[in-house]
């Protein structure tokens, strides 16, 4: 807390002038320019940065990932002027800070926001282009009953071309040409060895070109209906024919076997007129659709209310139930009258030290009503449904959550009940306070300074505690019948896992939008809640 | 002099970034486009990495294999070990960023959310496809056309403990249940269940009742119609809900449990699959694989998992990628070192027929009428109300199984329509 002060201090204070606030290092100039062992090591340091930024650059660059290659441009010339300028002292503490910021949190958050207006998920996973690519190879039929031919891989001219073998003629054909008999080709087993006027291509050679090769269609014949001939691992060829096929210009795709023309929709997808549409489609934006689907959309809406009530009963006794444990066990082993208070202060904070999913599978183990160590052990047998009865299971959420976040409260009640100075607690003994009176009028008020804002992103955690509720209870039990799966100990963020993730589809629009929706709820919340506390200073 | 010293160090950071840069880059080199000496020919030596996806069930079985692959044809292949529970998402996101691998290995209820994607492409596998189990490419295929190369098959089966009964004489799962009690353990008959609940492994059941989640049209293939809803399915949830009383079935053994509980002889009777027979036997248990008998007049058929690899539709190296899928792994060679591996049925027939394991092929012939489990993209949207509604029905939660799982088809149904 005093330290907190400290820092704000500094940073309100006017900027000196640089060479007189840097350590004084021989003649006391800064680091940017003195030849000193501190400038050595920053120009090794910014070297192997900038080494690590050309590297991703030149990656990036291979992949074509632009944004991504702009992005380290700018961040490999801004380090290089903050740490070698005299004149960006505070740059210097601030930057890495900022880079931090920037990917950590800014562009999540603005890729989430962007996603929750596109109606991106499964489906609709990719560009249109893609998924023209996709409808294409997905429709390409095999021509029924026709052969299977053993396949040459020629070339001329850098040209590609296939030869294959047909009634002991050998046939050469290219994109442009189709299968046409060549003279003075020699064949072995069915599959053509020498071309006159072609290179034969080797196994690497056509490994070289694959993509080429793989997409080569060669016509079988003059008439287009008769289907052409295709490879997918260079040594054997089929007869396909495309049933659809896309027409750039108009931007339909068209079926030949049925002439129907599918166009392309607003929701990204290529629509016949009757309503049918093809997959794949291609993410698209939708504006507020998302958003307006939370509220519209009869399957969310029903179980929606009950599980809002839920997520603020259990973040609000969530963060009740450990504050009061907490507080009440701090106060307690402040008095110096408790012997032996570091080692129970340290035992108190050992469910800290759990990793939080990992305590939470344990306690499910142990509260399962059939084998858990509680009713089997402690218990004798019982046969409590710890986590199968709706009521049972939010008071198990509750209690178990109560292990794992009391000593948290613990840890800061007791640093904030260390800050208070002792001649405050002593001059209102002076007074004659009770020691009731002195803990309710002194003790607390000055307690809450410090701890009401915990206690707010407390709240804020608790309100997101995907962890807990889906190592522990995954929601359930579930209700009986809704029409999407969740349970009586789901909370909002579980209850998105869910929609979004859980029900066989997955929908990264909404869920993005869902979550938006909870950072706004969580977001006012947390507002309003920091400036109540404001006021609490104002004592 | 002072001034020049920002630009000398200017100047060192440039040239230490430069040397930096032209090692990165010759990194970048090593990477793509440098020869392997495999195959050395007049011709450009062979080039090209082929990135393959496997999980860590299947990696152990699938890395002898790459290795021959390598050793055989000289082409380099990177085998990335994936996490099971990401690797099907993971997938579908990163093939269209073009981070996606070449291959993927998995299992053939992949397929529909595949294709939906467009994230495959679809592969030929010509006259070898004959030389296969036709529930097996049946499996892989989707609107007509093969999207996988399959390789080994599995479903689950009734397996019983020699010691504790010797033998099976019973007809119907009553009387099993019957005979399981004779046994006198703890359980008689165990099937997992688990907090979201087991339709797979409760589908034997389900089918014995002429209640199968999706109709199957003439030639196999599934049709998005419901087929579990009605009499038939009202009567398995009848049935469920006397088991679950009667405590055969109990909603909080999950699969580890009854693994558990059959390797310490605490119960006669299992169903389960050949991923865990290699644990009873290793553990020294005499056993035997038997098909599931009937609960409700028909026969009872599990769901068949096909396992094969896939092909991405946006792969580099779609030359390297057939080389290994279509041309490789549906070798006899090949398909009979995976089951050696692996312990499960091969795809390929010749393969098949010389299993000569007992359990395997106990396997076989329990799962000889199964039909593969469903890959129409609706599928997915099926377990979580399957299973929930199962396991409330055997808990007793759903005080009326018949209305219970009347409304689970109800929105069955509307997730189907909601899919479209």
């Amino acid at each position: 807390m005093s330290q907190q002060t400290v820092v704000t201090d500094s940073a309100g204070a006017p900027p000196e002038p640089p060479p007189s606030r840097s350590r004084p290092r021989g003649d006391g100039i800064s680091h940017a320019r003195n030849y000193g062992r501190g400038f050595w090591v920053k120009v090794i340091l910014v070297a192997l940065i900038d080494a690590g930024a050309v590297y991703g650059i030149l990656s990036a660059v291979a992949v074509s990932q632009w944004g991504i290659v702009a992005f380290l441009v700018v961040v490999l010339l801004v380090v290089n002027w903050v740490y070698f300028s005299k004149r960006a002292l505070p740059g210097k503490y601030l930057f890495p800070g900022l880079v931090f910021l920037f990917v950590y949190v800014i562009f999540t958050a603005c890729y989430t926001g962007y996603i929750a207006f596109t109606n991106y998920g499964d489906g609709h996973n990719s560009t249109q282009a893609d998924a023209i690519a996709a409808i294409q190879i997905q429709n390409e039929q095999r021509v029924e009953g026709s052969a299977a031919y053993p396949i040459t891989i020629v070339s001329q001219d850098g040209e590609l071309g296939f030869a294959v073998v047909q009634d002991g003629q050998v046939e050469v054909g290219t994109a442009e040409q189709p299968l046409e008999a060549v003279d003075g080709a020699t064949a072995s087993d069915d599959k053509a060895t020498e071309v006159p006027g072609w290179d034969v291509l080797n196994f690497a050679a056509i490994a070289q070109q694959q993509e080429a090769i793989v997409s080569l269609r060669v016509p079988v014949s003059d008439d287009p209906a008769d289907g052409s001939l295709r490879t997918q691992d260079g040594s054997t060829g089929y007869i396909y024919q495309s049933t659809m096929s896309y027409d750039p210009a108009a931007g339909t795709m068209t079926d030949s076997a049925t002439g129907t023309v599918y166009t392309p929709d607003d929701r990204g997808s290529f629509r016949a007129p009757d309503g049918t549409a093809l997959t794949p489609g291609w993410k698209v934006n939708v504006g507020f659709e998302n958003f307006t689907r939370a509220f519209t959309d009869s399957r969310i809406s029903g179980p929606f209310i009950s599980i809002l009530i839920w997520t603020f009963v259990f973040a609000i006794l969530s963060v009740l139930t450990t504050f009061a444990l907490g507080l009440f066990l701090a106060v307690v082993f402040n008095d110096p009258r408790i012997r032996g208070r570091k080692i129970y202060r340290s035992l108190l904070i050992l469910p800290y030290a759990f990793p939080g999913f990992l305590a939470a599978l344990v306690w499910k183990g142990m509260l399962n009503p059939d084998f858990g160590f509680i009713n089997e052990t402690l218990l004798g047998g019982a046969n409590i449904p710890w986590l199968t009865d709706p009521t049972l299971a939010k008071v198990s959420v509750l209690l178990v959550n109560l292990w794992l976040g009391f000593p948290y409260m613990f840890l800061v009640c007791t640093g904030a009940l260390q800050s208070i100075p002792g001649d405050v607690l002593e001059s209102a003994r002076m007074d004659g306070a009770s020691a009731a009176r002195v803990q309710r009028s002194i003790v607390f008020p000055l307690l809450m300074v410090s701890v009401a804002p915990l206690l707010v992103s407390s709240f804020a955690f608790n309100f997101n505690n995907f962890s807990l509720i889906y190592m522990l209870t995954g929601g359930g039990p579930n209700f009986e019948g809704t029409p999407i799966i969740v349970g009586h100990t789901d909370i909002l963020i579980s209850m998105v896992y869910s929609v979004a993730f859980e029900s066989g589809v997955k929908q990264y629009g909404f869920a993005s939008a869902l979550s938006i929706l909870i950072f706004i709820i969580v977001g006012v919340i947390s507002w309003w809640g920091f400036r109540r506390t404001r006021r609490l200073e104002e004592l | 002099m002072r001034r020049s010293i920002p630009v000398v160090a200017a100047a060192l950071g440039l040239a230490l970034t430069m040397s930096a840069c032209s090692s990165g880059g010759s990194n970048e080199g090593d990477a793509t486009p440098k020869p392997t000496t495999a195959e050395t020919t007049s011709a450009p030596a062979l080039s090209g990495t082929l990135t393959m996806w496997v999980d860590e069930t299947r990696i152990d079985v699938m890395k002898p294999i790459v290795q021959e692959f390598q050793d055989e044809t000289g082409i380099k292949v990177d085998l990335v070990q994936k996490v099971s529970g990401d690797i099907r998402t993971d997938f579908v996101s990163q093939v269209p960023t073009g981070q996606g691998p070449d291959v993927v290995i998995g299992a053939h209820d992949w397929t529909g959310e595949f294709v939906n994607n467009g994230v495959v492409a679809p592969i030929e596998l010509g006259d070898k496809a004959s030389g296969f189990a036709s529930s097996a490419i049946q499996a892989f295929t989707y609107d007509g056309k093969l999207y996988g190369s399959p390789y080994a098959i599995e479903n689950i089966a009734l397996v019983r403990n020699n010691k504790l009964l010797p033998e099976t004489k019973a007809n119907t799962f009553d009387d099993l249940i019957t005979e399981g009690k004779s046994a006198d353990k703890k359980y008689s008959v165990v099937i997992q269940q688990g907090d979201a609940g087991d339709a797979y492994h409760l589908y034997p059941l389900q089918t014995s009742f002429d209640a199968p989640i999706f109709k199957q049209a003439a030639d196999g293939s599934y049709t998005n119609e419901l087929g579990l809803g009605g009499e038939n399915g009202e009567n398995f949830a009848k049935y469920l809900a006397k088991l679950g009383k009667e405590k055969v079935l109990i909603a909080t053994i999950d699969g580890e449990k009854a693994k558990q509980a059959f390797l310490d002889g605490e119960t006669p009777y299992i169903v389960t699959g050949p991923w865990n027979t290699t644990a009873f036997t290793e553990a020294g248990m005499d056993i035997s694989v038997l098909p599931v008998p009937s609960a409700g007049g028909s026969e009872a058929k599990p769901f068949v998992g096909v396992q094969g690899a896939f092909i991405s539709a946006k792969s580099k190296n779609p030359l390297l990628a057939n080389e290994f899928v279509t041309n490789f792994l549906t070798t006899e060679k090949v398909q009979t070192e995976l089951y050696k591996a692996g312990g499960r049925l091969p795809a390929l027939t010749a393969s098949a027929d010389k299993v000569d394991d007992a359990v395997l092929k106990g396997f076989n012939e329990a799962g000889a009428t199964g039909a593969p489990m469903p890959s129409i993209p609706e599928m997915g949207a099926m377990w979580a109300f399957w299973g929930t509604t199962e396991v409330q029905i055997i808990s007793g939660q759903a005080k009326d199984p018949v209305k219970a799982w009347d409304k689970m088809v109800t929105n069955m149904q509307d997730a189907v329509d909601g899919t479209k």
